[in-house]
């Protein structure tokens, strides 16, 4: 039977299945391959907080979808072209999002009596006719692996464990991708025991060999590569992305790097990858908890390294004492907040962008922080070093925004040359030349103190959380001189203004609506932007990268449009910001539930407005 | 620490006093203790700008105002947390916690116990008055049960701590005890925690002269003195008394007060072994115990390797095995490709 190739310029997979079942990797390893072959792509990861929830169960339901295209693209996707379900809890679960005819692709073996039962199917879907609008591939994946391991020396648990290969192989078959790569990783990753090489290879093969033999499917896929500016790139997680950031911020500014915190999801990730670069002479720090760990970055700041915490919100919350010492001793420091779910506990490994007034208003006294936050996964990088730099330069801790979406997604990211990144450097205050040390004695540009570490010599000097007076830093409980320092560190955060460029406006430069964003809903407001654009809709596109202070040009761009929508995944915050400082009546989108906004959610509500 | 030791002009102890004036009330034990440490550190022969001082919240917190040497006050019971960052980024300096019985061991409680299990090479000076005295006389972590204050006027429900067997169930290295009022004695234990390679926890018993006065008159004033305190001494029988008349044996493994005379002679007593974990542990339940004199001395004394020492071995292993990390090739690390 011929198989036709049709070309697309997009395609959206979903892979889902029980925690069980390998969906991660097999996102992962679809996205490494689009990436190698030269997509533009955006992941989204979507896992239960739960490590193991009972298999089969709906709470189990592991999923991970990427968009790849050969255009510029900025999200994950709005709904799957084509969903893989592995077993009948995840089609419960993803089913409603993938459009009447889209392409479901299911493990027919898994669609038991007992799994029916426990994802609350009355009759199996795949035989009832429920499932008529879809493009329906029913394959019985479990029984294909154990035929095509057959004679290898595994037990038949770990030859069923290999089935989400032969689901990526059927994958990389309908959209032509190579198998090299991911034999070649199968090879890394289990070289100790090949015969779970053997095994998964077979499965991967086998998949890639039904799509080819079966008589079931029709139509193959192109997705050509995408034209991104020329240069050489690799695939990064946001996570990773803010540690390679950190790591360099270090090794171009020759200032130790030292990282203190405490395992939480989602942020320990940048813990683990920078424990792993100790030839870099980084030290890392897993302290007893959240408070120990940003405590330890702060003595590691008062004595001269480039320190940094990172957690997620309820670690956030921690910290916020130490917080306020960071601001009230003016140290150098940066505070990374990988967003999650929240109150409390909340959604551990859910995105959200609620911690915006935690981090600008989280601590006890008038303690201004400045914030930056990243806006993709490879943002994060730029972001991480930014961070850094105004840390160092201003002699100020320095929060950093990221999110679960950001933090665990994926794209690929043209690598930056080494020489391209601004420069920045401790500026340690070497001797005193005689003269009585000052310790709060300002740079007149920056209103920085000096950073004069211990083991200097004749800079003995004490600093602490009592109120400093000005110039000396002795303790002081003068009431003018209280407001004078209050006032200081009000202005030198908003001084960081100087350092923000221009805030470049998408689409038009004034007109029917602006939409304002910050943080990882870049991604999904540039592509609603496009669209209207598309449709001719006079309307802009402003994203924040700092969010405190605001850039200087802010209030110029709002007025420049009769409406403003803000989206945000949260109830309401960067909008009260923009509200209380520009007395502008802009407009929230505020749907929490967790994820990411899709592009269409963003479209609509601007519709609305217009 | 001692290897470390710089050549420094000869100091006085004038190098260690700042220009802060002291705030603590007039007869606090707080000090002698500031008075002692000033003394003792140019002793030390070492580069003044080496040291730093760490505390958290509480009257002796106040501490590193006090000291000319690099100093931080920070916040309530995280001065051990902060110390540990001080010291891994620059394990050079000679590191000092001053922290008390509220700051160190109750508030703070998590991140002291945590120090001294990774044997971080940083000495804490805990000045245990038994008391709150910065928020004006609410009972501590090692107040006696029954206390009455301002928080408990019907008496205090809660057991205390026993600081050096804390120190000891958290695997400290070295372990000892003193008395604000002892200066010699102070002095020597000051010593001591310096030259002591690895974490050192000296409890210092500290009068608050306001909130808790005579807290500890049993172990300081000339007429209970000699009867109630044991003087540890390495290598020495365990012996106490105006006239050294009494010892501690074992009688089987259980510890007991003899008199030597007729049935027991000094042969019969126990000799202090520092390095010794189990008699450590039996000294340490002798505090605040009736039954026995209160031990006061280096407890325990052991080498470990310190977690700052094994940090840096670490990076210097991995450094020698990858090669000195590059940010070239961090950046162009895992899989790339080449967009033309």
């Amino acid at each position: 039977m011929s198989k036709n190739f049709e070309q697309k310029d997009r395609v959206v997979i979903r892979f889902a299945g029980d925690s069980g079942d390998g969906m991660q990797l097999t996102g992962t390893r679809f996205t490494e391959t689009s990436a190698l072959f030269g997509n533009d792509l955006a992941t989204l990861p979507d896992f239960p907080a739960e490590i193991r929830a009972p298999a089969g169960s709906l709470a189990g339901v592991s999923a991970f979808q990427l968009q790849f295209s050969s255009q510029d693209i900025h999200t994950p996707g709005d709904e799957p072209d084509v969903l893989i379900a592995m077993n009948p809890a995840a089609l419960k679960v993803h089913l409603e999002d993938l459009p009447k005819g889209g392409y479901l692709i299911v493990n027919e073996n898994a669609f038991t009596k007992k799994n029916l039962k426990f994802a609350g199917y009355e009759e199996n879907p795949l035989e009832d006719g429920s499932l008529d609008s879809y493009s329906l591939f029913s394959i019985k994946m479990s029984e294909m692996v154990k035929h095509s391991c057959e004679g290898l020396d595994l037990t038949p648990k770990l030859v069923d464990r290999t089935k989400n290969f032969f689901a990526l192989g059927v994958c990389f078959w309908m959209f032509d991708r190579p198998l090299d790569p991911t034999i070649k990783f199968l090879e890394k990753k289990f070289g100790k025991r090949p015969e779970l090489v053997e095994a998964n290879t077979k499965a991967l093969n086998a998949g890639f060999n039904y799509g080819e033999t079966a008589e079931i499917f029709t139509t193959r896929f192109k997705v050509d590569k995408a034209e991104l500016p020329p240069g050489k790139y690799r695939n990064v997680t946001g996570n990773l992305a803010t540690c390679i950031g950190l790591a360099a911020a270090a090794e171009k500014s020759d200032i130790p790097l030292f990282y203190g915190g405490y395992p939480i999801t989602p942020a320990s990730d940048i813990l683990h990858q920078l424990a792993a670069w100790r030839n870099f002479g980084i030290k890392t720090f897993q302290a007893e908890d959240e408070i120990a760990g940003i405590a330890s970055a702060i003595g590691a700041a008062f004595a001269g390294n480039l320190a940094v915490t990172a957690s997620s919100g309820p670690g956030i919350a921690l910290k916020g004492e130490a917080l306020g010492l960071a601001v009230i001793a003016e140290l150098p420091l940066v505070i990374v907040n990988v967003q999650r779910g929240g109150p409390s506990t909340g959604l551990p490994t859910k995105t959200e962008q609620s911690d915006l007034f935690q981090a600008m208003y989280g601590r006890n006294g008038d303690a201004p922080i400045p914030i930056i936050a990243a806006q993709t996964p490879g943002d994060c990088f730029y972001a991480a070093y930014e961070a850094s730099m105004i840390a160092v330069k201003y002699r100020t801790p320095v929060i950093l925004l990221t999110d679960g979406y950001l933090a665990n997604g994926s794209e690929p990211w043209k690598i930056p040359d080494v020489d391209s990144l601004e420069t920045f450097s401790a500026n340690y205050m070497k001797n005193s030349n005689g003269d009585s040390f000052q310790p709060y004695e300002r740079d007149k540009e920056t209103l920085a103190r000096p950073w004069a570490i211990p083991g200097t010599p004749e800079l003995e000097h004490r600093i602490g959380g009592l109120e400093k007076e000005d110039i000396t830093g002795n303790v002081s409980y003068d009431p003018v001189n209280h407001h004078t320092m209050t006032v200081m560190r009000a202005e030198k955060t908003a001084n960081i203004v100087k350092h923000i460029p221009d805030t470049p406006v998408y689409g038009e430069s004034g007109g029917d609506l602006l939409i304002l964003t910050w943080g990882g809903t870049y991604g999904a407001a540039r592509s609603a932007a496009e669209t209207l654009l598309d449709d001719s809709m006079k309307i802009g596109h402003c994203h924040l990268r700092w969010v405190n202070p605001l850039p200087k040009d802010l209030g110029e761009i709002l007025i420049k449009f009769k409406n403003i929508l803000i989206p945000e995944i949260n109830y309401g915050q960067l909008i009260k910001m923009i509200r209380a400082e520009y007395l502008v009546d802009a407009k929230g989108l505020n749907l929490v539930r967790g994820r990411p906004y899709s592009a269409g959610e963003i479209v609509h509500a601007a519709k609305e407005l217009v | 620490m001692a290897e470390e030791q710089k050549t420094a002009p000869v100091q006085t102890r004038k190098d260690y006093t700042s220009d802060q004036g002291v705030r603590w009330c007039p007869g606090c034990g707080d000090y002698a203790i500031l008075a002692q440490t000033q003394k003792t550190f140019p002793t030390f022969g070492r580069k003044k700008e080496d040291f730093v001082f760490i505390s958290g919240i509480g009257c002796s917190s106040r501490f590193p105002y006090y000291m000319d040497t690099y100093g931080f006050h920070t916040i309530h019971g995280r001065a051990t947390a902060i110390a540990s960052g001080v010291k891994l980024a620059n394990p050079d300096l000679s590191v000092w916690v001053v922290t008390g019985d509220g700051d160190g061991l109750s508030i703070g409680g998590n991140h002291t116990i945590h120090l001294m299990r990774r044997n971080m090479d940083i000495n804490i000076l805990l000045f245990n008055n038994r008391i709150y005295g910065l928020t004006k006389g609410q009972y501590s972590p090692t107040s006696e049960l029954g206390k009455v204050t301002k928080s408990t006027p019907m008496g205090s429900l809660d057991r205390p701590f026993n600081p050096p067997a804390l120190a000891l169930g958290a695997d400290s290295t070295f372990v000892a005890r003193t008395l604000d009022r002892e200066t010699k004695h102070l002095q020597s234990m000051i010593s001591r925690c310096y030259e002591h390679k690895g974490g050192t926890f000296l409890e210092i018993y500290q009068n608050c002269n306001i909130f808790n006065d005579g807290a500890f008159f049993k172990y300081t004033e000339k007429d209970t003195k000699a009867q109630s305190v044991l003087w540890l001494e390495n290598g020495q029988p365990m012996m106490f008394g105006a006239e050294k008349e009494f010892g501690i044996r074992l009688n089987g493994n259980v510890p007991e007060v003899i008199e030597i005379g007729d049935k027991w002679t000094p042969d019969d007593v126990l000799v202090h072994d520092e390095t010794d974990f189990v008699l450590a542990s039996m000294l340490a339940s002798f505090t605040s115990n009736d039954d026995f004199p209160e031990p006061i001395g280096v407890l325990y004394s052991v080498d470990a390797p310190s977690y700052d020492e094994m940090l840096i071995d670490q990076i210097d292993g991995a450094t020698e095995k990858m090669g000195k990390g590059e940010l070239d090739s961090l950046l162009n690390a895992g899989d790339t490709w080449v967009v033309e």
